[in-house]
């Protein structure tokens, strides 16, 4: 039986390039599937990656108490006063969360950009900050620096371009990156003049670098126990995921939907080609079975021939989509900031490997009938091609 | 007992509702050796008796013995083996693989056997040297002549040494000269190589090349040049 299967496979697989339309339907259109689903799955992910990559246990984000997001927050000066010198506070910077219009890079059309003024602690509370190009701004200058993301994505922002922001003109002297996470597409500015030019007159936000992951609760305990805070302390990695839930739920559903619909689609045209492929050997598999081998041998070596095919059809679909769409940068409103994040589509291995499960799922599916038709038929009946 | 003897067989069919009557309680026996035409109109059930004989077909009642064995006892994958040591088929349009060599396509029957590569390709080659098509070893059937692709549809069906060959108008498809060439060969295996062969023809001319001749119509027997049958 083994030998059989075998035999006949080998002798199918050698013999591809003489089928090599019929064949080439499978495989582009199986391919076709696994890259969307593939491409998706990559802007999920890079989505996701952005917006919880540089997420650090050892940094906490201090919030007033019943705000979910930076937006609906305020801190004043004294809180942060209490706050500051408190157990567990490696460095703190308090921070102004605001949204800015700048029009888009490729469109022209106004978007909200996230404008952040930061403290002096800021690049020691998130020390994977780096200027890339120009500099750093000066406290009380009315200077920003442009991460490299909003930098491509947004007009004006080149270094020792001028960008005007609420009434004022501010000039853009340095680009930063942060380890490819969200604060990429943000524009960073001096707190206090950022609060000048807000017109507003407490942060947002006091974003805290603790001694270690552990004095969280320190923290949290010495907070709780200072009646005259009404604040929240979360966790980085908590808070940033908050932050991308809704967007990470609708990109990964409408991934899935889109994929599923298409993975349909493919079984459908798989199954019909599949068959097409099989009813044109109708006569050989006959042959064959006259001959004397077996239909258990024929089924399975059909299927060999389907899944390889699909394999085929996911790998040119993955590399389709990693060679196109890997590192790819586009931005999209996150709902829960009300503006821009910019993030590269992340082509992983474990999205490859998706993609390729569902290729071997619709090569099976789809060859398992066409392969049981042909093989069980009886033979008087396909050698008159029936 | 006949080498090949078929008892009291009916065989129907349904086409929707209907049932069709192919043959009725037929009796036949056969020796090794024999050589036999089936003529009759389409419909009379040539082929389908040709099947029975075979093993590719079942009958509905009745039993068919085929060198000792009883076909009808057989599961799927025992009368698939049976096949491929007893019995070689030939059909009209030859069915070799398109995309095969003609030595690949004799080897094909060897592939259930364990016989090595080498050893393959050498029987194959023996085939088609009786065959008289060696220098046409590396040809693909859509580089052969009609006649040509027969004799290697032949040459497949002999490369394993069953003891009977099965021919469903193998000259069917031939003109007359390419015609004459077969049967001349199908008699040289009757002959010298003593196979039982059993032939479905329309055509009288290829009939006088076999021993016996029966005239099937309407899933009867009715008429044959030898005392071989009984309906």
């Amino acid at each position: 039986m083994i030998k059989q299967i075998l035999k006949i496979s080998l002798m199918n697989l050698r013999n591809l390039p003489s089928r090599f339309g019929i064949s080439s339907v499978v495989v582009v259109g199986i391919g076709g599937v696994v890259g969307v689903l593939v491409a998706i799955l990559a802007m999920a992910s890079g989505f996701e990656s952005a917006l919880s990559s540089g997420a650090s246990s050892d940094r906490v984000i201090v919030l007033r108490d019943g705000a979910t997001d930076e937006m609906a927050s305020s801190i004043g000066p004294e809180e942060i006063a209490l706050i500051e010198i408190l157990p567990g506070v490696a460095a703190h910077s308090p921070e102004l969360y605001t949204v800015v219009d700048v029009p888009k890079m490729d469109t022209g059309t106004y978007a909200n950009l996230i404008a952040r003024g930061v403290g002096a602690g800021a690049f020691e509370v998130r020390p994977e900050i780096e200027i890339v190009e120009g500099r750093n701004f000066v406290p009380g200058r009315t200077e920003i620096i442009a991460g490299v993301k909003a930098a491509s994505e947004f007009r004006g922002l080149a270094v020792g371009s001028e960008v005007s922001l609420r009434d004022s003109t501010w000039q853009v002297v340095g680009h930063f990156e942060a380890a490819g996470s969200a604060y990429e597409s943000e524009i960073w500015l001096d707190f206090p003049a950022a609060l000048n030019a807000f017109r507003r007159f407490s942060a947002t936000s006091l974003r805290i670098r603790l001694d270690s992951p552990a004095d969280f609760d320190v923290l949290s305990e010495a907070i709780e126990a200072e009646s005259r805070l009404q604040v929240q302390v979360i966790s980085e990695p908590s808070f940033m995921e908050g932050q991308s839930v809704v967007l990470r739920q609708i990109i990964r559903s409408f991934g899935y939907a889109v994929a599923v619909i298409m993975a349909i689609g493919a079984l459908f045209a798989a199954l019909n080609t599949m068959y097409t492929a099989v009813s044109t050997r109708t006569i050989e598999i006959a042959t064959l079975r006259a001959i004397g081998f077996s239909s258990v041998p024929i089924v399975i070596s059909v299927m060999i021939e389907a899944v390889i095919l699909a394999l085929m059809g996911g790998a040119l679909g993955a590399l389709f989509s990693y060679i196109v769409f890997n590192g790819f940068t586009v931005a999209t409103l996150n709902p829960e900031a009300f503006s821009q994040v910019a993030f590269d589509f992340n082509v992983s291995t474990e999205i490859i490997y998706l993609g390729m499960t569902w290729a071997v799922v619709i090569g099976f599916f789809g060859g398992l009938l066409p392969a049981l038709s042909a093989a069980f038929i009886p033979i008087t009946a396909a050698l008159r091609g029936e | 007992m006949a080498f090949i003897e078929l008892i009291n067989v009916v065989k129907n069919y349904t086409k929707g509702s209907e049932v069709v009557h192919v043959l009725q309680d037929l009796n036949l026996s056969l020796n090794a050796g024999d050589f036999l035409a089936l003529m009759g109109p389409s419909g009379s059930g040539k082929s389908t008796l040709l099947n029975l004989i075979g093993g590719i077909d079942k009958p509905t009642a009745g039993r068919v013995v085929v060198g000792g064995a009883e076909l009808g006892g057989m599961s799927s994958s025992q009368l698939a083996k049976w096949r491929s040591e007893s019995i070689g088929f030939v059909f009209q349009f030859y069915n070799l693989l398109p995309f095969l060599t003609a030595q690949r396509n004799i080897e094909l029957p060897l592939l259930l056997t364990n016989l090595r590569g080498a050893q393959r390709k050498e029987n194959a080659m023996t085939a088609l040297r009786t065959v008289s098509l060696d220098d046409r070893a590396k040809h693909k059937p859509g580089q052969l002549s009609g006649g040509q692709q027969q004799r290697v549809a032949i040459a497949r069906a002999i490369v394993a040494d069953p003891q009977i060959l099965v021919c469903d108008e193998p000259t069917g498809d031939l003109d007359r000269q390419s015609a004459q060439e077969i049967l001349e060969l199908l008699e040289i295996l009757n002959d010298r190589f003593k196979k039982t062969i059993i032939m479905v023809t329309h055509d009288p001319l290829a009939a006088e090349h076999a021993k016996k001749v029966l005239h099937l119509d309407k899933g009867v027997l009715v008429e044959s040049t030898e005392e071989a049958v009984s309906a």
